[in-house]
């Protein structure tokens, strides 16, 4: 089964987010910031995609991202951002680090699908 | 809503916008017609059906077909037909055309925008070298008024930004402002617009290249259907393509087309233009 890692400190959003990628068929993993995210990734280094939060404590979106881009994986995941934050500026910063697709919250069930077709995984 | 009730919007929906609404439609009715109603001041729909048998004004009449049309629609909807435009239709027409150096494509139910939109985006990445020298009219037409409008601005919501469209095409065509989103002028100004109903005459549209009609004929009777199919048969060019919804097909309802070979979409090139290729041929 596809594994996709969903990132983000809110449980609501974890909930909700699993729900829907379950519906999707896929195996799906949490961690609640980006160090933790990094632990969950060395025990299984073939997740396929991650769902990215920005805002986060301990360790941001953006820190995990780059900190995931360096790691010597046998393929990196592709990386969805996924972030109340909606202007040109983060997403371009997001881009730049290495994200392949960008969601703006709140989204529906339709975007998430949308969103990982594009990048290939649905 | 009595039975009498739904028999009458039935049959005005029918004949002035072709909208075969079927049975147990009741609440589809309900949902959509009660707030046309309360924003007319009247206390319902019962009133708003006393109101369009006692005077059926033209301004009355539209806002009630508007309100039941559906505009559901998205970026690069079904993805295979830009595919297929960018892989075998828009090379194939260069190559027929490069004499006169035009393509013309309609769009014939646009909605609010994004499948015309969509199209400009795939010819200026796949064909670059159009923007010099070829002549691109994309023609996007439909029957309400106000969504052509809305199209026209090219402004979009969060939501409607997030479906269908890359995250790279976002950066590349749009602006975030108060409102949302909007469309860059170097792909808003692709487009022509122009308001027409498909159950009327559209003698005067021309020829074209390429036609999109998806997702407007399932409203339709399958005579209808026919009808609109045979009439647009009329206006694509020699070897040209009709284009279809995803769902949708010509089987058993117009022997004006054959499918087209090599295309993933629904897509189909009209008798007459491969009839008149043999005849130029002998
Ligand atoms: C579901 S949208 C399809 C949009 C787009 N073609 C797509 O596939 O995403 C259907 C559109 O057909 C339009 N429509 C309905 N009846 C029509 C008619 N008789 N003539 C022209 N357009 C019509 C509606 O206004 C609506 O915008
Ligand atoms: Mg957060």
């Amino acid at each position: 089964m596809v594994k996709i890692l969903l990132v983000d400190d809110s449980r609501t959003v974890r909930l909700v987010g699993r729900r829907m990628m379950e519906k999707m068929g896929f195996e799906v993993l949490e961690a609640e910031h980006g160090e933790d995210a990094l632990v969950v990734i060395g025990k299984h280094p073939d997740v396929t995609a991650i769902l990215l939060d920005w805002n986060m404590p301990v360790m941001n979106g953006l820190d995990f991202l780059k900190a995931l881009r360096a790691l010597p994986l046998p393929k990196q995941p592709s990386v969805v951002m996924c972030t109340t934050e909606n202007d040109m500026g983060h997403i371009m910063e997001a881009m730049d680090a290495g994200a392949n697709e960008y969601i703006m919250k709140p989204f529906t069930e339709d975007i998430v699908r949308d969103k990982l077709e594009v990048v290939g995984i649905l | 809503m009595n039975p009498l009730d739904y028999k009458f919007l039935s049959e005005f929906l029918q004949s002035n916008s072709g909208l075969h609404l079927g049975e147990n439609k009741e609440y589809l009715l309900e949902s959509r017609l009660t707030p046309v109603a309360q924003s007319l001041g009247l206390s319902g729909i019962g009133e708003l059906i006393q109101s369009l048998k006692r005077m059926p004004t033209l301004e009355l009449k539209t806002t009630v077909v508007e309100a039941m049309t559906t505009n559901e629609t998205l970026f690069f909807r079904d993805s295979k037909p830009f595919d297929d435009l960018a892989r075998q239709m828009i090379p194939e027409i260069m190559e027929a055309n490069k004499t006169q150096r035009t393509i013309r494509i309609w769009c014939a139910a646009s909605s609010t925008g994004q499948e015309p939109y969509s199209i400009a985006m795939q010819l200026r990445e796949s064909f670059p070298e159009l923007s010099s020298g070829w002549n691109v009219k994309i023609v996007a037409t439909d029957i309400d008024g106000q969504i052509l409008a809305k199209a026209q601005q090219g402004q979009y919501s969060q939501f409607e930004i997030q479906r269908g469209l890359s995250i790279q095409r976002l950066i590349k065509y749009f602006d975030k402002n108060e409102k949302g989103w909007q469309l860059k002028p170097e792909i808003r100004n692709e487009i022509s617009w122009k308001q027409l109903n498909l159950l009327k005459d559209f003698g005067m549209m021309g020829q074209f290249d390429i036609i999109f009609c998806r997702n407007v004929l399932i409203y339709f009777t399958p005579e209808v259907k026919k009808q609109i199919l045979d009439r647009m048969a009329k206006h694509i060019s020699h070897n040209g393509y009709l284009i279809l919804g995803g769902a949708e097909t010509i089987l058993g309802i117009s022997d004006a087309y054959y499918r087209a070979e090599g295309c993933l979409s629904a897509s189909f090139h009209p008798h007459s233009t491969k009839s008149s290729g043999v005849t130029a041929l002998r």
